[in-house]
């Protein structure tokens, strides 16, 4: 009993923790080329989370086949944040650019109360629905669905940044500005590049999350503060390091959720933040 | 400097005579009440360089304390602030004896992350609480029990000695060894440690001083409203609330956080009265707006404003 008790917990924490791994990675993406924490991560899931729900519900599309409409737009969203805002405050000190960032988060999440009022909404229609019974473990199918996807779009951007020229582009960025800027990249358009590329992610994570979550305002602000400790748990600026901070998080907060209580288990999700931060200060595949 | 301080002191008494409405008088209140906090938190994250955006921790320790102590005790408010102070100290030391390892956007989450673990441990303790709140016994009004019920003038001049005796602190600190070393410990911590500037000793200094002013402030408010759970003293919103006012006016000086409030605080009043009717939060979307702004347009802060036109020494 127990047994099965701790492998569903953790099967659960797993699915949570693939998606959580997949905003982490957006985030982290931007701190790594720019140095700068994107306070309205979590504006832009509850934004892409909207989207999959009005074309639900005005056109009837699943979110899950819209995915790559959520990606296209949140990508445009995140590049026009950058060329209107973030370009402004590059030169400015760290706490200008947190409240930039900040500003925009209290910008869209209360526009967003304005359009859309502040009740909670839900997709009604999909295609992944039920559960999977598989041995004495009931896997949700949107959840898996929801894993699956962000497994895979995780993994599509790490081949991006690792296999191709703009990827390698990008990563230069990331390990010296300068001396990519004189090796003929333009930091400019880099920036621009992954503004577009870590909002893209929240964009599917945003999709997927919506054939099962409710939506609303404030949703982007649970998740972005999860996504803040897996970032910071793996390492500012590595996306490996914040997708591996992602599942630890998910699986600690369900575990804790079973076996302690649920209204308590981010207790637990903040605590192991800061008992890894005493042995590896700069997170788990930071730079030490 | 000196004509600036006085002119500002001599507007602060005059100013419930000449406004003698309590909503003019609760919206001072306010000001000086975030004037504090941001001072506050400006001796650690200004001086020392060191980013908190966890103080709602002691401002609900001040809060907590006093109110329990009063609850339980029958303590006055007066003992529960120095005791309210006491306890966010020993939180601060503990808190900054790890944390102060962590460097930059590190340190930062790790004062969210504990901030939202005190936040949840405080819903859920029952002796305190929980998510219902505490009220405060309504005791006799005057001076001594710190209570004022017939009009705001006693809350407005306890907080404004209050406000004076921490912008004189933060302006003697500055100037003092202490400032020297923050300063040093912000710039480069290596550097300052290698010319023999003990950096965790004294970024414990700044956490602990800023800890216990948070906590009087805590107090204060808690002896105000009357009322205190932890949605109101103990959320990430007021964390970033009170570093907002600081950056806001200008990081690192003393007169900074005063200016940021008095912008701020009325601000996002003017907002609310003028568009938080329709209960659709268009305030907010304002409020965001300017904030985004100010942080495109004046990095430096509205001291930096001040410092161009030439109104302040630096």
């Amino acid at each position: 009993m127990t047994c099965e008790l701790v492998a569903q917990a953790l099967v659960s924490g797993l699915l949570a923790g693939f998606v959580f791994a997949l905003i982490a990675a957006g985030l982290s993406l931007i701190f790594g080329v720019m140095e700068i924490v994107n306070f309205a991560h979590g504006e832009f899931l509850m934004l892409s989370m909207y989207l999959s729900y009005f074309l639900n519900a005005s056109l009837g599309w699943d979110p899950l086949v819209a995915l790559p409409l959520n990606a296209v737009a949140l990508f445009l969203l995140g590049v026009l944040v950058y060329y209107a805002l973030i370009r402004r405050v590059l030169r400015a000190p760290m706490l200008a650019q947190i409240f930039a960032t900040f500003g925009l988060s209290v910008f869209l999440q209360n526009l967003a109360q304005f359009l859309f009022r502040p009740d909670f909404r839900m997709v009604a229609t999909t295609m992944a629905t039920g559960r999977i019974a598989l041995g004495g473990v009931f896997i949700s199918r949107p959840q898996l669905v929801a894993a699956i996807g962000a497994v895979l779009t995780t993994g599509l951007l790490y081949w991006l940044l690792t296999r191709t020229e703009t990827g390698k582009a990008l990563l230069a960025t990331a390990e010296d500005r300068q001396a990519a800027s004189l090796m003929g990249i333009d930091p400019d358009r880099m920036f621009a590049l992954s503004w577009g590329l870590g909002a893209a992610c929240v964009g599917v994570a945003g999709a997927l999350l919506s054939t099962f979550y409710y939506v609303f305002p404030q949703v982007g602000g649970i998740f972005a503060l999860i996504a803040f400790v897996a970032v910071a748990l793996g390492g500012f600026g590595s996306v490996t390091g914040a997708f591996l901070g992602g599942i630890i998080i998910g699986a600690v907060e369900s575990l804790a959720g079973v076996f302690v209580a649920p209204a308590v288990k981010n207790i637990f999700v903040f605590a192991i933040y800061l008992v890894v931060m005493l042995v590896r200060p700069r997170g788990l595949l930071g730079k030490q | 400097m000196k004509i600036a301080l006085a002119i500002l002191a001599a507007a602060a008494l005059g100013f419930p005579f000449v406004f003698r409405g309590p909503y003019p008088q609760h919206l001072a209140i306010l000001v000086m009440l975030y004037a504090l906090l941001g001072n506050a938190w400006n001796l650690l994250g200004g001086f020392a360089g060191q980013v908190s955006l966890g103080q709602a921790i002691f401002f609900g320790a001040g809060a907590y304390t006093s109110t329990l102590l009063a609850q339980h005790a029958g303590l006055s408010p007066w003992v529960g602030m120095i005791a309210g102070a006491l306890v966010a100290g020993a939180l601060a030391l503990a808190i900054g004896y790890p944390c102060f390892r962590l460097s930059g956007h590190y340190f930062a989450i790790a004062t969210i992350a504990i901030g939202e673990i005190a936040g949840i441990a405080v819903t859920n303790w029952d002796f305190g609480g929980g998510a219902v709140g505490l009220f405060l016994p309504v005791g006799t009004e005057g001076l001594l029990s710190f209570q004022f019920h017939r009009s705001k003038l006693g809350y407005y001049y306890v907080l404004a000695a209050m406000l004076l005796a921490t912008l004189l602190l933060s302006a003697w600190l500055r100037r003092g060894r202490a400032g020297y070393y923050w300063r040093a410990i912000r710039e480069d911590q290596p550097a300052a440690r290698s010319v023999g500037v003990p950096a965790l000793r004294f970024k414990q200094i700044a956490i602990v001083l800023s800890a216990a002013l948070t906590a009087c402030a805590g107090t204060f408010y808690a002896q105000y409203v009357l009322f205190i759970d932890p949605g109101s003293v103990l959320p990430l919103s007021l964390s970033i609330q009170i570093c907002l006012v600081a950056v806001l006016g200008g990081v690192g000086t003393v007169i900074g956080p005063l200016l940021g409030a008095l912008v701020l605080v009325p601000l996002s009043e003017a907002t609310r009265v003028l568009l938080g009717g329709s209960g659709r939060s268009l305030d907010l979307v304002v409020y965001g707006l300017l904030i985004m702004l100010i942080s495109v347009f004046e990095p430096a802060g509205i001291a930096g404003i001040a410092r161009r036109l030439g109104l302040t020494a630096r």
